[in-house]
């Protein structure tokens, strides 16, 4: 089955990071998917997932002279539906702080940090974060603090997803937040959502049969669109976008390396 | 919303420990030794797999033991056939000496590689290991014996080579250098069921900030449990407790089982040691408790 207008969905592919198992999961919810590095690939897919695993800024320097950071910015202002993952999920922040200072896809405003207290050696909470732990959602339809519409949905709150990261993500809009997570003493976002993207701290390829309902349920959010495109291709934004208002923070600056950071 | 915050801030007193069943592969077979040594086939590893996964494991680690270039493709196809009906992280060891076995490793589904014999050899694999894959992906694997002195010695294949490396030392250089677990197997007590090397564990838990899975020895819930509060470490590989409750489930079913699983019953007296527990049972008594885990599924299959 089809997820899109005859093309498959993109897995963006910039050098890092083992895709495969994401691809896997996509062909499990029997989405149809692509793995590419390609920026016209990822114009003509109905939309595309930013996983990954590895260095932000090697990530975001590969997406910028790729020219895909700007496809899926194109991709994002069209409506088309956008889910980060790990990595993927940070990179759609406006800025990182993971060894110096970097410039984000912005899609979500909001920065990077470390862990605000890196566990010592002898510490039970180590640093990277590694293991399965709870996504508690920030409404229980899975909705963010703006209403916008998400994946998490699909699932029930608290429950368990796969976590591998050392680095969190704070959106500069408390109201982008769709579920938070605890660790050690840090109670960090682990979703976040704006219009038509979406992001998660974890992987939930690896998440068991939770995590693919999240994939599934990004099929489900790719059939909708793509009847409402069909249905009125005037107004092709996403039903969450024109509810909350919300428009994608990239018409106001972008993927260029001269936007000032925020928050 | 903020009570029930509340309660989820008392759930993380302590971080969730990972229960991972630990699989050696030898050709097409599951095998289980004692020691790293005398290896006996218990059956077809990807049945295994699968029912571990549905009862809940949190992660799956695969060693080829035997580690030779004979029979790569056969722990490939394996890998990938695990990878299509199994959606929780696959670490993947044994035999993985450059850059291309790793790629070819994680293209056929491994999440992440366990090196040991390469990563002695050559520590700067470690580091270019980590650059051309994330640290993530990376987990150092050390066979460990103790010395007379208390200290503890890192071996190489399986067990048989010794390197002269201090354990801990080596876990301590092998993060530096990129590695994002560490992966501790002690060698006196694997097989045995006498329990974790808790000493050993708490060493190497302490040595490094990232985080550590004690395998060998684990026979008893009790045990696992020890790991968690004594051995400071983040994950229990587990072998063959699990394995020895599953081929006697199998068995008192009535399912059809090959000659392997009946045989190995048959030879496997050390099986009176290990407690007769599977590990969806394991994790609810280990929450039970105090030790906090993701809990096993109710469902064994749910219709996406």
């Amino acid at each position: 089955m089809t997820a899109g207008k005859g093309s498959p969905v993109a897995i963006v592919d910039y050098g890092l990071g083992n895709l495969h198992n994401v691809q896997r999961a996509c062909q499990a919810v029997g989405m149809a998917a692509k793995i590419t590095s390609s920026p016209e690939e990822v114009r003509g897919a109905p939309a595309a997932i930013l996983p990954g695993v590895g260095a932000f800024g090697d990530a975001i320097a590969s997406l910028g002279a790729s020219g895909v950071g700007e496809a899926l910015r194109e991709l994002v202002e069209s409506g088309r539906p956008l889910f980060g993952i790990c990595l993927g999920f940070q990179l759609l922040m406006t800025e990182s702080f993971e060894f110096g200072h970097h410039q984000g896809l912005d899609f979500i405003p909001g920065s990077v940090v470390r862990f605000h207290n890196p566990a010592d050696a002898g510490s039970r909470y180590k640093v990277p974060h590694v293991g399965w732990n709870r996504v508690w959602k920030r409404n229980p339809d899975g909705t963010t603090g703006s209403g916008s519409k998400t994946l998490l949905d699909a699932v029930a709150d608290g429950e368990y997803m796969y976590f591998v990261h050392s680095f969190v993500v704070v959106p500069s809009e408390a109201n982008a937040v769709a579920s938070t997570t605890h660790y050690s003493d840090v109670e960090f976002c682990s979703s976040a959502g704006r219009g038509n993207v979406f992001g998660c701290q974890y992987h939930p390829e690896r998440s068991g049969i939770e995590g693919l309902k999240l994939y599934a349920r990004f099929a489900q959010t790719i059939r909708n669109h793509r009847m409402q495109s069909d249905a009125d291709p005037v107004f092709s934004r996403p039903e969450s976008a024109k509810v909350t208002g919300d428009r994608p923070s990239c018409a106001q600056g972008g993927f260029s390396r001269s936007g000032t950071p925020r928050g | 919303m903020n009570q029930r915050l509340m309660a989820a801030e008392n759930k993380t007193l302590h971080p969730k420990l990972r229960v991972i069943p630990r699989l050696d592969i030898k050709g097409p077979n599951l095998v289980k030794g004692i020691h790293l040594e005398g290896l006996r086939a218990i059956g077809e590893p990807a049945r295994f797999a699968r029912h571990y996964y549905q009862q809940g494991a949190d992660e799956l680690l695969y060693i080829d033991i035997v580690a030779s270039l004979y029979g790569r493709n056969g722990l490939l196809d394996l890998i990938e056939r695990t990878a299509q009906e199994i959606f929780i992280p696959l670490t993947v060891g044994g035999g993985l000496r450059t850059i291309d076995d790793i790629r070819s490793t994680l293209r056929a589904g491994a999440d992440k590689i366990a090196i040991n014999t390469a990563a002695v050899r050559r520590p700067e694999f470690i580091r270019e290991a980590a650059c051309k894959f994330g640290s993530s992906t990376v987990v150092l694997s050390i066979e460990a014996m103790k010395r007379p002195d208390g200290s503890y010695e890192a071996y190489t294949d399986n067990g048989r080579e010794k390197t002269g490396l201090d354990a801990c030392e080596w876990a301590v250089r092998g993060v530096e250098l990129g590695a994002g677990e560490v992966l501790v197997t002690s060698i006196d007590r694997e097989g045995t069921g006498l329990g974790f090397d808790l000493e050993l564990s708490r060493r190497i838990a302490e040595s490094v900030p990232v985080p550590v899975i004690a395998c060998g020895g684990a026979a008893s819930a009790e045990h696992v449990k020890q790991a968690a509060l004594v051995g400071q470490v983040q994950g229990a590989g587990i072998a063959s407790m699990l394995h020895y409750n599953y081929v006697k489930r199998i068995n008192t079913n009535g399912d059809h089982f090959g000659d392997l699983e009946t045989r190995f019953l048959r030879t496997a007296t050390i099986s009176s040691n290990f407690q007769n527990i599977g590990l969806a049972a394991l994790k609810h008594e280990l929450e039970e408790s105090g030790i906090h885990c993701r809990p096993a599924p109710a469902a064994e299959e749910v219709v996406l």
